[in-house]
Order: structure tokens, then sequence, then C-alpha cells
């Protein structure tokens, strides 16, 4: 494939492209729908035998979250996919992981919940993502891609930020976006880091005590309470630090907008719909688009608030982005939800409806 | 331009892979293209749909409930599509097998016998192309050489000497479209 | 002989491992722990990896064997080293690989990920201490507790109608088809800590040379928690603990 010709891919398989083409040097995953196409992509690509990246089938979640552990902690980039349930398996590990300061991937392709659910698409992943899921104070740094581009785009992104910070990053998507195909155009090839360039780039990392330098430890155990508050506010300090630097929105026919819609991933294809239509019967509404769910674009949305006679957080669950967009405009402004559930995507024209009700 | 078209059928009629090449063919021809399954244990068997949008603009919203063209290959197709066709739009579906036959004024009809030309011709294999066929009569938003292109693009080299067959059947689909 | 003539280095006759540090350990008196951490560094030393050795400890009494042995160490949840184990190992095919699991962590929550790197035959090496029960969370009954043995969560003795019977993972292990090398040692005297010392060697050497996963489980004491003295925990050991889980090699394919 030529490096800058375009393509037609599903979501899933642009996830494991790129992965490829980033210099990945580890997938370790699970099968679960409906994001099983990162997986099989990769067995079919067989990029062992060109890049060197090594796959895995794991034995399950809970192992593969593991798997990504022990790589990362060698300072290699590595990463795995999953669906609702797999993530919440996997948030023992991920909480390991951002004890123990390690960068690595984490795909969740979401589906519908609670439980076993459905294996239709959802957004209700978005408390478990960005407001822990598992235990300790943490956070994950976190992508919410909108097409099948930034499927792709994103997982060179979510590495940089990942090794630029030493913590787990995740791409929050949803069903509809790993199985929907779209135009795409691959990242180009970059090389994996030789050892040497680990060596450098991640003085940290469990790679064996070459030169017999001190040796190097990775845990997230720390059983001095004095010392334990320590670990906890240098990594609380790292996490103002990317909330002051790594926030990332789309902002939409803002300019004249007099209502606000706040949707991430596919909930933000859906509302540029709803503003086609929304305008074309004379209401004038804008779309933020929050591209970071954590960091969260709070001092944006505030000042937007301030413009605009009210928002939608239009979100593919029961309401959960709308807490953060009421913190965000500390109640100066009406902040309403609409979604749909259980695998349900809202129609445009239903969205439409809820902007009407709200210019009463 | 832009083209909302839902394709829904039984599983194994070929509907993904049909929407699949259109999509496909409105890629060979620099268009904006998004094809969204409704994916799941539905493939395996039962109702298997899938929405195409092919567009000079890029494509907000995947999902959609209104369609400027549904093209309906069983009857549970029919029944739910029918009345989600944009009033003035084109709903196109294949007569085997339907008992209700549509019955709305305010949109374009047409019937295509694919399934039953198909096995007349024994072109079983390219069930799909033939409705594409007809589809693309009635709306050229691709060409047949787009189409030809997007072919050669998926198909595994083995599977090249089919193309010709394919094409065959875009054009016989092109000539059994009826307006109802 | 002065001090000064006792501690030339002519006059040496035996030296704590160069990769075993200063830092004293947190392990009872009687441990067996001790002993194997000892083992491991000889091996490492001896095979000339110490600069390429990638360890992987425990949740349980070991899981600060990272503070004892100088070596790369990451420290796993819960039963889960030997995923990190295997990752490493495929990402990193030149180091030597191993991990320190107690009977809690591989046969109990770990089990799972025990059996498959195991059975995909990862190029790695499980050190299994099995001293029948939870060391570090207080004298629990743990997979491999024998039938009848008092812990302080069947303190009436281990009931199979209650509590089930007793796990012999190495056996398990030696079945699966990744396996190379599976064997059950111990450590309670001069002549078993030199086999075990052997059989750890072997399985890393195995490991290196890519013939597949190794485990060496050491059956162990935990005087404090059989609340015995260590001399009477070791006996304890051979009279009960021996008979259960035999020793010696259940699997040798690296031949």
């Amino acid at each position: 494939m030529a490096e800058k010709e375009v393509t037609l891919m599903k979501g899933n398989e642009a996830i494991a492209h790129a992965a490829i083409r980033c210099g990945c040097d580890g997938y370790f995953g699970y099968p679960i729908t409906p994001q099983s196409e990162v997986l099989e992509t990769l067995a079919a690509e067989k990029p062992w035998e060109t890049t060197g990246m090594v796959v895995l089938q794991a034995e399950s979640e809970v192992a593969s979250i593991n798997m990504v552990y022990g790589g990362a902690a060698t300072g290699k980039r590595v990463m795995t996919s999953s669906s609702s349930p797999g993530i919440s398996l996997m948030q023992e590990g991920i909480s390991y992981m951002a004890g123990a300061e390690l960068p690595a991937l984490i795909v969740n392709v979401s589906r519908g919940g609670p439980g076993l659910g459905t294996i239709q698409p959802s957004q209700a992943d978005y408390f478990q993502t960005v407001k822990g899921g598992g235990h300790g104070d943490y956070r994950l740094i976190t992508l919410a891609p909108a097409s099948v581009q930034e499927m792709a785009d994103f997982v060179d992104l979510a590495f940089e930020l990942a090794f630029k910070y030493r913590n787990p990053a995740m791409i929050l998507s949803d069903g509809a976006i790993g199985q929907m195909m779209e135009k795409v155009v691959l990242p180009p090839f970059k090389p994996r880091r030789t050892e040497e360039e680990i060596a450098r780039e991640c003085p940290w990392a469990t790679t064996g005590r070459i030169g017999m330098r001190k040796p190097n430890i990775i845990t997230s155990l720390e059983l001095r309470s004095e010392e334990m508050e320590q670990n906890n506010l240098r990594i609380q300090a790292k996490y103002r630090v990317i909330e002051e630097k790594e926030v990332r929105f789309e902002e939409y026919m803002l300019e004249d907008a007099e209502y606000l819609i706040v949707a991430f991933g596919s909930a933000a294809r859906i509302a540029k719909k709803v503003i086609a239509i929304a305008r074309e019967q004379g209401i004038k509404v804008g779309l933020l688009r929050p591209i970071t769910l954590w960091p969260f674009p709070y001092k944006r949305i505030g000042e937007l608030g301030r413009q605009v006679k009210g928002i939608l957080s239009l979100e593919i669950n029961a309401g959960q982005m709308v807490e953060d967009i009421r913190l965000a405009v500390e109640c100066k402004v009406p902040v309403q939800w609409y979604g749909r559930l259980g695998g349900i995507i809202p129609e445009p024209e239903e969205v439409v409806e809820q902007i009407k009700k709200m210019t009463l | 331009m832009t083209h909302e078209i839902i394709i829904s059928g039984f599983g194994g009629q070929g509907v993904l892979s049909m929407g699949k090449i259109l999509a496909y063919s409105g890629l060979m021809e620099d268009k904006e293209v998004t094809w969204m399954p409704a994916y799941g244990p539905e493939q395996r068997g039962g109702t298997a749909n899938v929405t195409v949008i092919v567009s000079d603009e890029p494509v907000s919203s995947p999902i959609l409930s209104s369609y400027d063209t549904a093209i309906v290959l069983n009857q549970p197709s029919l029944e739910k599509f029918e009345s989600k066709v944009k009033k003035g739009g084109t709903l196109i579906y294949d007569g085997y097998g339907i008992n209700v036959p549509p019955t709305r004024k305010d949109i374009h009809v047409y019937r295509i016998d694919a399934m039953d030309k198909a096995a007349e011709m024994n072109m079983i294999k390219v069930f799909n192309m033939i409705v594409l066929g007809g589809f693309l009569k009635i709306h050229p938003i691709v060409s047949i050489e787009g189409v030809l292109k997007a072919l050669r693009k998926t198909l595994p080299e083995r599977h090249h000497h089919l193309i010709p067959m394919n094409e065959e059947a875009i054009r016989l689909g092109m000539d059994i479209i009826r307006e109802q | 002989m002065t001090t000064e003539e006792i501690i030339r280095p002519e006059n040496l006759v035996y030296k704590k491992p160069e990769l075993l540090n200063d830092v004293p350990m947190h392990y009872c008196p009687g441990c067996s722990h001790g002993v194997v951490h000892k083992l491991i560094s000889e091996v490492v030393m001896e095979m000339g990896m110490a600069e390429k050795t990638i360890a992987i400890s425990p949740v349980g009494c070991a899981v600060f064997a990272y503070k004892y042995i100088d070596v790369d160490w990451q420290e796993a949840a819960h039963g889960r080293a030997p995923a990190l184990a295997s990752a490493v190992k495929r990402l990193w095919p030149d180091r030597l690989v191993f991990t320190y699991q107690g009977d809690g962590d591989l046969a109990c929550i770990g089990t799972a990920e025990t059996i498959h790197a195991l059975n995909r035959g990862e190029n790695i090496t499980i050190i299994f201490i099995n001293n029948a029960i939870y060391g570090m969370t207080g004298g629990q009954m743990a997979p491999t507790t024998l039938l009848g043995m008092k812990t302080v969560t069947c303190p009436y003795g281990r009931d199979p109608k209650l509590h089930g019977y007793p796990l012999k993972m190495a056996d398990i292990a030696a079945q699966l088809e990744g396996t190379c090398y599976v064997t059950r040692q111990s450590v309670q005297n001069v002549a078993s800590i030199l086999k075990a010392k052997r059989a750890i060697r072997k399985a890393f050497e195995y490991s290196m040379e890519g013939k597949g996963s190794n485990l060496v489980e050491i059956v162990s004491t935990c005087n404090t928690n059989w609340r015995m003295s260590p001399d009477k925990a070791n006996k304890w050991m051979e009279e009960n603990m021996v008979p259960f889980y035999p020793l010696g090699d259940l699997k040798d394919n690296g031949k």
C-alpha cells in the first residue's frame, strides 16, 4: 500500500494499520464484538514479519492488559483494544499502570451496558474512562475519535502523549466508529525504536541492567504512607500539567451560535447533521466537540456558556458528560441532556426536536 | 450532491458487499463516502442492512432516520424502510418473495426482479450487482467505470476473472429495472 | 587467625552472591524465600545474565523480591506475573525472563495466566514457592493447603466437602504441550538446596535456548503461619508436604 493513498476501511481496521505504521512494538488482545477486527487485521497483516511488531491473542482481557503492563514497563510501545465488558475487566491493570506511571494505549470500541448489554454502539463508558474506572486517584488521557481518519491519527498521538507524560492513554470510540467504513489516509511508516533509543528515552524502563546500571524497578506499591502521599502528589502535579497543556477540541459553526451542542465521537457526527437541519429552520446552533475527554475543555465551554442561550449535551448514554458541562458553565446557562440508550443511536430529527424545545 | 442510501435484505444476499462496492466506487471518483452496517448476529442469516452515503461534502451523521433511496430485498426490509424514504425519494425492491408490495404514492417505486433473473441466467453469485446496476440506472451517482475500478481494487487478484461477469450483471440490472 | 587475616580475599570460602544486596529482608527467620533468592542470584550471575535479566515479582510475601535481588524487576498485580513475563519475553527475546510466585498468586488467582503462559510455551521460567498457605495476608487457606491442615480460614482443618482439594499445579503443568521442564524441589537442607539450584539453572538455560516454558516448584515452609519452629517446619514439610507433592523432575524435554 503506497503511503499517501486514500483507502476505504473500518475504524477498527484503521486502528490496526495505524499501529503497524506508527512503530508499535506489541499488541495484546482478546476477541469481543464490536472491535475484533483490530486483532483480526493485525493477524492478517503479519507485522511480525515486516516491522517486527508482536501480536498475541491473550487468554482474557485481564491477561491482555497485564501483558501491556509488562511490555510498557520495558519502554516498548504496546497496546490493547477491547469493548466495554472487556475494558471493565482491564480496570485493575489500568490502575496499576497509572500507579506505576507506564505509557500504553488502550482502545475501547464501546458498546451498550450495563453487564453483557448489547453489541450496538454506546458512549456509556464516559464515566468509567474519565472519572476513574479502576481504584485510586488517577486519570487516563482520553481521545475521542469521530471518524475513521481520527481512529488512524489518534493511535500515534495517544502513544506520543502517553510517553510524554508516562501515563496510559485511551482511545474511547464506539461500535459505530469501529464498524463504519470511511475514507482514510494512513499515517506514514515510522520505524520501531531501537534498544538504544528506548534506553535513552525511557531510562526508567526494565530492560535489563545494561552496563550494570542501577536496577530499575516498576511498581505501584509503597507501604509507607508518607512516601505514598508523595507519589500521589507527584502524579497529581503531572495531571495538572496535562490539564493545562493537552486540552483538544473542535469548534463548528460557533460564531453566531445562540445554542450550543456539546458532543463527542459519533454523537458529534450526528450533531453536525442536527445543526444543518436546525439552521435551515432558522435556529442558530453550533457544536463544541471535545477531542480530549480528559483533560476536558472546561474553560472553552465556560466561555461559550456566556455566549449562548442554552446548551444541549448530546450523548449516547443516560447523561454523563452533561455533568462536566454543568461544572464548566457553573449554572450560568441552562444545560440539558439528550441521548438514547441500549445501543440505539439518536436520529438527527429527534435531536432537532430537543433543540426546538430549548428555544421555547 | 449528497445521496443517502439504505440497502437491506437477508444475510447472505450480499447486502453489505454491495454497499461496500458502491462506497468504494464513490471513493474512486473522489467523493466522500460512509458505509455503516447494522452489525452483529444479524449478519448470520437474519436481516442485514447498511447505510451508504455518497457526497461531494464531508459526511456528517453516518446514522440516518430517512433516506434518498431504500433498496429492499425482502418483505421485512420493505416493511421497515418504506416509510423512511424521503418524500420524492426512491424505493427499489426485488419482487422475489414480496407478498405485500409498497403502497406509497409520494415516492418513486421501482421493481427489479434480480433474484429471478439471476437464477435464470445462472448468475446468483452476482445477484447483488444486478441490483446495483438497477440503482445506478435510476441514480448514476457513480459510473460503471468507477464500479469496475472499485472491483479491481477490492477483489483479490485470483477473483479478477469474475469482473466481466460483474459488469454484465450491472448492465443486466440497468435493463430490467422498471418503475411501478 | 586474626579478623584481618580471616577477611582477606584468599581466605574467602563462602560469600553472599553479588546480586543479593544488603537490604535487610522482611522474611521471617526460617523462611524458604531467602534461600531461593540466594539461588536465583547465584544462577543469574553464573550464567552471565545480570545485565539481561528481567524479573517479575508477585503479590504475596515475595512482593518485595525486587528490593533484595539487584536485577530489573516489574511488580505485577496479583496472579498476573506470567502475563507480564509473556509480553516481556516476546518483546525482548534475548533476555532472561522469570516470574517468582507463591501458591495463592500462581495456583489460585493467577491460574489462568499461569496455565496459558505455560501452554503457549513462552520461553520463560516460573519459580513457584509452594508453602501451602497465604503468608503475607496472615495464614489463610491456599489452593495447595493439605487436607486436614489448619489455617485461619479453615481453623478446623481443610475439609474437602467444604474447601475442595489441594491443587497439584506441577502435575497439571507437566501435561501441557508448551512446557519443557517441570520439576518439584525443596530447600530444607544442603543436598536439596544444591539440587534446587541445578534445577533453576536448567530451567533458565532451557528458557534462553527457546525450548519452551519451565516451572520450578519449590515445596517450602511457612513456619510463622504454620505456628512451628523453623526446624520443626522443615520436618513437618518432609513428613506431610513431600508425600503429597513428591520431589523430582515431572518432565524434562530439554535434554
